[in-house]
């Protein structure tokens, strides 16, 4: 009776896979393929990809979506060949989980006539995408280098936080480092605290025991911020300085929306970039709008005045 | 190796225990000196709280690595075994804040929650390499993977927080302590004491050492080989459970990147204290002092900014590496 049940269910499966192709004419699919929740940022990722996806596919019945989560390189460029062969998509967008082994699997997607949108990490050979959609590293480290200069007076003395030792990280730093040249103010010292909680409190800890006067912090990301705000009030100096982290994480910009006097301010980095690529792409294949080049996100501040229009309190991140 | 010549080489060891040990001392007392000379605050009161206060972590766990080791097994979890106790730490007392509110019985009750979990995961390990009879380095190494993906599907991609309320009346169990000894160093130095006495002076002390030096022959010597096996993962589960305990009034939370490498500090620690890899010995105290110098390395990097931060792994490196080489010096000299 049961094996009955599963060649029934076998038989109906068949008979709708040869009925699919011609149900398709009409629906066009989009593979999203993005690299699944290992820490705060890519957790935001997921739910800005899940949500806009959601939104879409209420608003556009004539569009289809499907959605991969990979841990490694090598699962992604799976994902990505089961897309193309079993779902026939009409666009990618993928957020490569390293540029080099992604590189030829989506080139040979884009030589099939499929559409192509690459977020944040680019892939080693210009041209292949369509579209590009990423966040600014470098205005990321101006903009709160521009704070820096701009709220600290000539002789102040700054640390700095550095993240995971990666090009990204450099560009941040540089930027940042160029933005409060000429200010007078003094970077006591830069340490890796590699976007992590622990390491960023045990860094802070050390700074705090080495330096007298600090004026300021630049944590240059809100886990790392977390670390170091919580080493500063273990030392009883919640006065003496103030904290700038990163990227927008939901219960930084609630502080800084509530007006604490440690966290004057915020730089987005936006994990939401996903769902700027989503929509963009799923515009571009519903309507004549042109969506084709390069989408630079840019980083923007946030202030307790705009801090209510960065606050996801739902999402993880 | 026979029985005899395992007693005769810890009979031998326990006389010139000084000579065989000094390594290790001596690469700490050298951190110390080189410390105290780069940065006047280096032997402050409060950096030397800092550092005592976070080895506590790797330290009460490489405590319980230790015995793990003389037994000749291995643990690879326990990182993430941290962060997933952690987590489930957190999620349960955030669960009973309504029915306990927040005050001493719920503290109690996480921890409570914590050390069940720890043991639990403990038993689960020892489970299969005592009784299931698979290889340690395997078993841990499959429920390394298991419990990061736990954590981090528990906290869906991104951060545990313990309730702000509980959080802040939970504080005090890692930033006070008695007579301005901070609670986390008091509960290390405990554990460091019974752990040294359990190894020298009890039955399951020996059991472990000689179990690590030859199962065959403590099976014959009526040692219940299996059950000591796994007690020794329990208590090390038991003692995960501990530090957790002490590392989430640190923070508050717990993330998918809790704890990682945690398990190699801590098996380095071991090591560099003078407990055999390969098992069959084992010096608490060592392990004490291997924590410490780990731990002093990173402050030192901090406080003296002398080198490039991009080679801090390498002069961590070189130095766990010399400690060891000098205690090799030291067991060819006599």
């Amino acid at each position: 009776m049961k094996r009955r049940d599963i060649f029934k269910g076998a038989a109906l499966g068949l008979s709708l896979a040869v009925a699919g192709p011609a149900l398709a004419q009409d629906t066009k699919v989009i593979g999203v393929a993005i690299p699944s929740a290992t820490h705060g940022f890519m957790g935001g990722l997921n739910y800005h990809a899940q949500a806009s996806i959601e939104r879409l596919e209420a608003t556009y019945p004539e569009l289809d979506f499907v959605l991969a989560t990979a841990g490694d390189a090598g699962k992604m460029v799976n994902d990505i060949e089961d897309m193309v062969a079993t779902r026939n998509i009409s666009a990618l967008v993928v957020l490569p989980f390293e540029s080099e082994p992604l590189t030829s699997p989506v080139q040979a997607v884009k030589e099939q006539g499929i559409w192509v949108t690459v977020v944040d990490r680019g892939l080693s050979v210009e041209g292949i995408e369509d579209l590009y959609v990423a966040g600014d590293n470098t205005g990321f480290g101006r903009v709160a280098g521009e704070y820096f200069a701009e709220n600290l007076n000539e002789g102040d003395n700054i640390v700095v936080l550095r993240g995971i030792p990666t090009t990204l990280d450099n560009e941040r730093v540089d930027a940042f480092t160029a933005a409060i040249d000429g200010s007078g103010i003094n970077v006591l010292d830069m340490q890796h605290g590699n976007w992590n909680r622990d390491d960023a409190f045990n860094v802070m800890q050390d700074f705090l025991s080495k330096y007298d006067d600090i004026d300021a912090v630049w944590a240059a990301d809100d886990d790392m911020a977390v670390g170091v705000l919580e080493a500063i009030s273990q030392a009883d100096r919640s006065d003496e300085m103030w904290v700038v982290g990163g990227a927008g994480m939901k219960e930084i910009i609630k502080r800084i929306m509530d007006g604490d006097p440690q966290l004057p301010v915020n730089v987005t980095y936006p994990p939401a970039q996903i769902a700027t690529a989503i929509e963009l792409t799923a515009l571009g294949l519903v309507s004549d709008t042109p969506v084709a080049g390069r989408f630079i996100i840019g980083s923007q501040i946030i202030t307790p005045e705009n801090a209510e229009q960065f606050y996801f309190p739902d999402s993880p991140f | 190796m026979t029985d005899t010549t395992a007693t005769q080489n810890e009979a031998k060891q326990g006389r010139k225990l000084p000579l065989h040990a000094l390594g290790p001392v001596l690469a700490l007392v050298a951190l110390i000196i080189l410390g105290a000379s780069l940065n006047s605050n280096f032997l402050s009161y409060g950096n030397v709280t800092n550092v005592l206060a976070r080895s506590a972590f790797i330290g009460i766990i490489a405590v319980g690595m230790t015995f793990v080791i003389t037994a000749g097994g291995i643990d690879l979890s326990v990182g993430s075994m941290a962060a997933f106790v952690a987590g489930v730490m957190i999620l349960a007392m955030n669960a009973m804040i309504p029915v306990l509110g927040v005050g001493v019985p719920l503290i109690v009750a996480g921890m409570g929650v914590a050390l069940l979990a720890g043991i639990a995961a403990g038993l689960i390990n020892g489970l299969l390499i005592a009784k299931v009879g698979i290889e340690a380095f395997i078993v841990t190494l499959g429920s390394m993977g298991i419990y990061r993906s736990l954590t981090t599907w528990l906290a869906d991609g991104g951060t545990l927080s313990l309730n702000f309320e509980a959080r802040g009346f939970y504080r005090p169990v890692y930033y006070d302590g008695i007579l301005g000894i901070a609670w986390p160093i008091i509960v290390f130095a405990l554990v460091a004491i019974l752990g040294e006495l359990a190894m020298r002076k009890t039955p399951f002390g020996r059991h472990c050492a000689a179990l690590g030096a030859n199962e065959q022959v403590a099976k014959y010597s009526a040692v219940k080989v299996d059950r000591v096996r796994m007690a020794t993962y329990v208590l090390l589960g038991m003692l995960v459970g501990l530090a957790t305990i002490m590392y989430v009034p640190r923070l508050g939370s717990a993330s998918g990147s809790t704890g990682v490498l945690w398990e190699l500090e801590a098996i380095a620690a071991v090591i560099i204290g003078g407990t055999v890899l390969k098992g069959g010995f084992g010096r608490v105290w060592g392990t004490v002092v291997g924590v410490l110098i780990l731990s002093l390395i990173d402050n030192i990097l901090n406080l003296a900014s002398i080198v490039s931060p991009y080679l801090n792994g390498a002069i961590q490196g070189v130095i766990v590496i010399l400690a060891v080489v000098l205690q090799r010096e030291g067991k060819s000299a006599d």
